[in-house]
């Protein structure tokens, strides 16, 4: 059988082209661990020993830990939220879609999908100042609200492909639409609590553009926030800079190795729907 | 079932209400604003259309959405040629499939931002040595530096970031064909070209659109990339639309007229986005 042969010219092109996705990435390591006088010499080579200074001094210049954490409670608090309402909104929606108000909430949040943060940057900056919501607790907020447009149309599309039956059978013994709603339709949502879950957790740790326009505390600053504010300090100092990029995206790269295989179909999942 | 029918109005009007107010809000907001001369801070006065009339005179803005589209279309076509083209590799018999499609899909975690800081230091750095050693003279200079070469330097940090997901979703478009037709069409004595042509391209048509579309949309919005690696320079060579909204709007005391220039901007946006998706499906039924 031929077809079952293992196609190597493909294998060790593929090879070589991943070499362009790692090849960033081993620089960022490797400079990250080097002095400046070691960079002058070759670029590429591995460091002679590793200066674990460069990071306690990115520690400390960028306040790394309150950065980290801000970025955490951010994630987690909107990953949390964001599942917990936004699959219950679409629920409602899912579930009623033959009268006439359910239809328009269901167009209403899918339709605001084609309006892109950049046209309503400059009102929301007004009224999050307006609404003391300049903080995490806002970013939070606006997270969790600005998702229901995408999420609600993924989670409607799910939930209407689970039969009735199971509902029904609930409400004959007597309990209510929220009950049924926790107890019967939320677990059922898992695999799609996964993909919105996974795709919600890149966005709100990546996410620059809202960090940028609506928070003003140092203090707030979540991670990619605080490598823009600290780049003019970085320019002299390559090593420095490059050990705190590296701490920046560590922690998702980690979740990304641990839960790979679950990472990426959740993504595609998102999308294919 | 009749009299549960209170309970979903309580799960769904609260959200409707905020995302009212939260979004919907703020579009009416940006276009009141659009036909004022407010500043940000003050006190405003409507001036009717003058906003609009002023943007389409405006240098800066007319080469900002010059450089947008240019970015846009290039991306998304290299973006698209290159996702595909991995993803037929990774489609495959190949060894180590399910590690290098964990590689290949890294750059999608990874923070636009920090990457974009990454690449800049490859080009100051990194690539002028290269170039000096090989003697290519035209690369020894930082090409972000250089107004008529950075925006190909956003252009390959945008793709190198982009593939990842698109591949992905190529990928997931081409487990859904069968082998038996491919097996088939070898009967049959198709090459592999003409197999690609008539099986493979119009089995995953759907995927090539969300991918169009997807890709398009994103890169039209760019903004992250242009702030970690030009700030919109050299000059205003790199200033994307949604830059100059940000700088324009934020501190440079434009705010009405950026809010007008973001009305044409959605305006554009849904067209194109409208436009992209009746084309490409009339094309997958054609197919």
């Amino acid at each position: 059988m031929e077809s079952k042969k293992v196609n190597w010219p493909i294998t060790i092109l593929l090879i070589i082209c991943s070499l362009v996705i790692l090849f960033p990435l081993y620089l960022t390591i490797v400079t990250a661990f080097k002095s400046p006088d070691e960079m002058s010499k070759s670029l590429l080579s591995l460091p002679n020993k590793l200066r674990w200074e460069n990071f306690t001094e990115a520690i400390h210049l960028t306040n790394f830990f309150q950065a980290f954490k801000n970025s955490f409670i951010v994630t987690i608090f909107t990953v949390v939220f964001t599942l917990l309402t936004n699959s219950m909104v679409a629920y409602a929606i899912a579930r009623n879609m033959h009268r006439r108000l359910f239809k328009f909430l269901y167009y209403y949040f899918v339709s605001a999908m084609f309006v892109p943060f950049p046209i309503i940057m400059l009102p929301v900056i007004k009224q999050t100042s307006l609404f003391g919501l300049n903080n995490m607790t806002g970013l939070i907020f606006l997270y969790i609200v600005y998702g229901l447009a995408f999420n609600i149309f993924i989670y409607v599309g799910y939930i209407r492909s689970i039969p009735q039956s199971l509902e029904e059978a609930a409400y004959v013994d007597g309990a209510s639409t929220w009950t049924v709603f926790w107890k019967v339709i939320f677990p059922l949502l898992s695999p799609i609590n996964a993909t919105v879950g996974i795709l919600t957790c890149l966005w709100a740790w990546n996410d620059f553009m809202l960090p940028l326009v609506i928070l003003s505390d140092r203090d707030s600053m979540t991670l990619p926030l605080v490598q823009y504010v600290f780049q003019s300090q970085f320019t002299t100092n390559y090593n420095l800079a490059f050990a705190s990029y590296l701490m920046a995206l560590s922690p998702m790269v980690l979740v990304y190795i641990i839960a790979q295989k679950w990472i990426i179909s959740g993504v595609t999942k998102g999308a294919v729907k | 079932m009749v009299k549960q029918s209170k309970v979903y109005y309580w799960m769904a009007l609260p959200a409707f209400l905020i995302f009212f107010i939260f979004h919907t809000v703020p579009v009416f907001q940006g276009m009141m604003y659009s036909f004022t001369n407010y500043k940000g801070y003050g006190d405003f006065n409507f001036v009717g259309l003058k906003n609009y009339i002023n943007l389409f005179q405006d240098q800066r803005i007319l080469a900002s959405y010059g450089f947008t589209f240019k970015f846009a279309i290039v991306s998304t076509i290299l973006v698209n040629i290159i996702s595909l083209a991995i993803a037929m590799g990774l489609n495959a018999k190949i060894k180590f499939r399910n590690t290098l499609r964990a590689v290949f899909f890294v750059p999608n975690i990874l923070s636009v931002l920090i990457v974009g800081f990454i690449f800049n230091y490859l080009f100051a750095f990194f690539i002028p040595q290269i170039a000096e050693k090989l003697g290519i003279t035209s690369l020894t200079q930082n090409i972000l530096g250089n107004p008529d070469l950075a925006w190909v330097g956003i252009v390959i940090v945008a793709v190198w970031q982009a593939v990842a997901f698109n591949t992905i979703l190529y990928l997931a478009g081409l487990q859904t064909i069968p082998t038996e037709l491919y097996e088939a069409a070898n009967l049959d004595g198709a090459g592999k070209w003409k197999s690609f042509i008539h099986i493979t391209f119009p089995l995953i048509a759907s995927f090539f659109t969300i991918n169009m579309v997807l890709a398009m949309k994103n890169f039209l919005m760019v903004f992250d990339h242009i702030i970690a690696m030009t700030g919109g320079g050299p000059g205003q060579s790199t200033e994307a639309i949604s830059v100059l909204i940000y700088k324009g709007g934020f501190s440079g005391g434009e705010f009405a007229y950026q809010a007008a220039n973001s009305v044409i901007y959605f305006i554009l946006i849904v067209v194109i986005s409208v436009l992209q998706i009746k084309f490409l499906q009339k094309r997958e039924v054609d197919m």
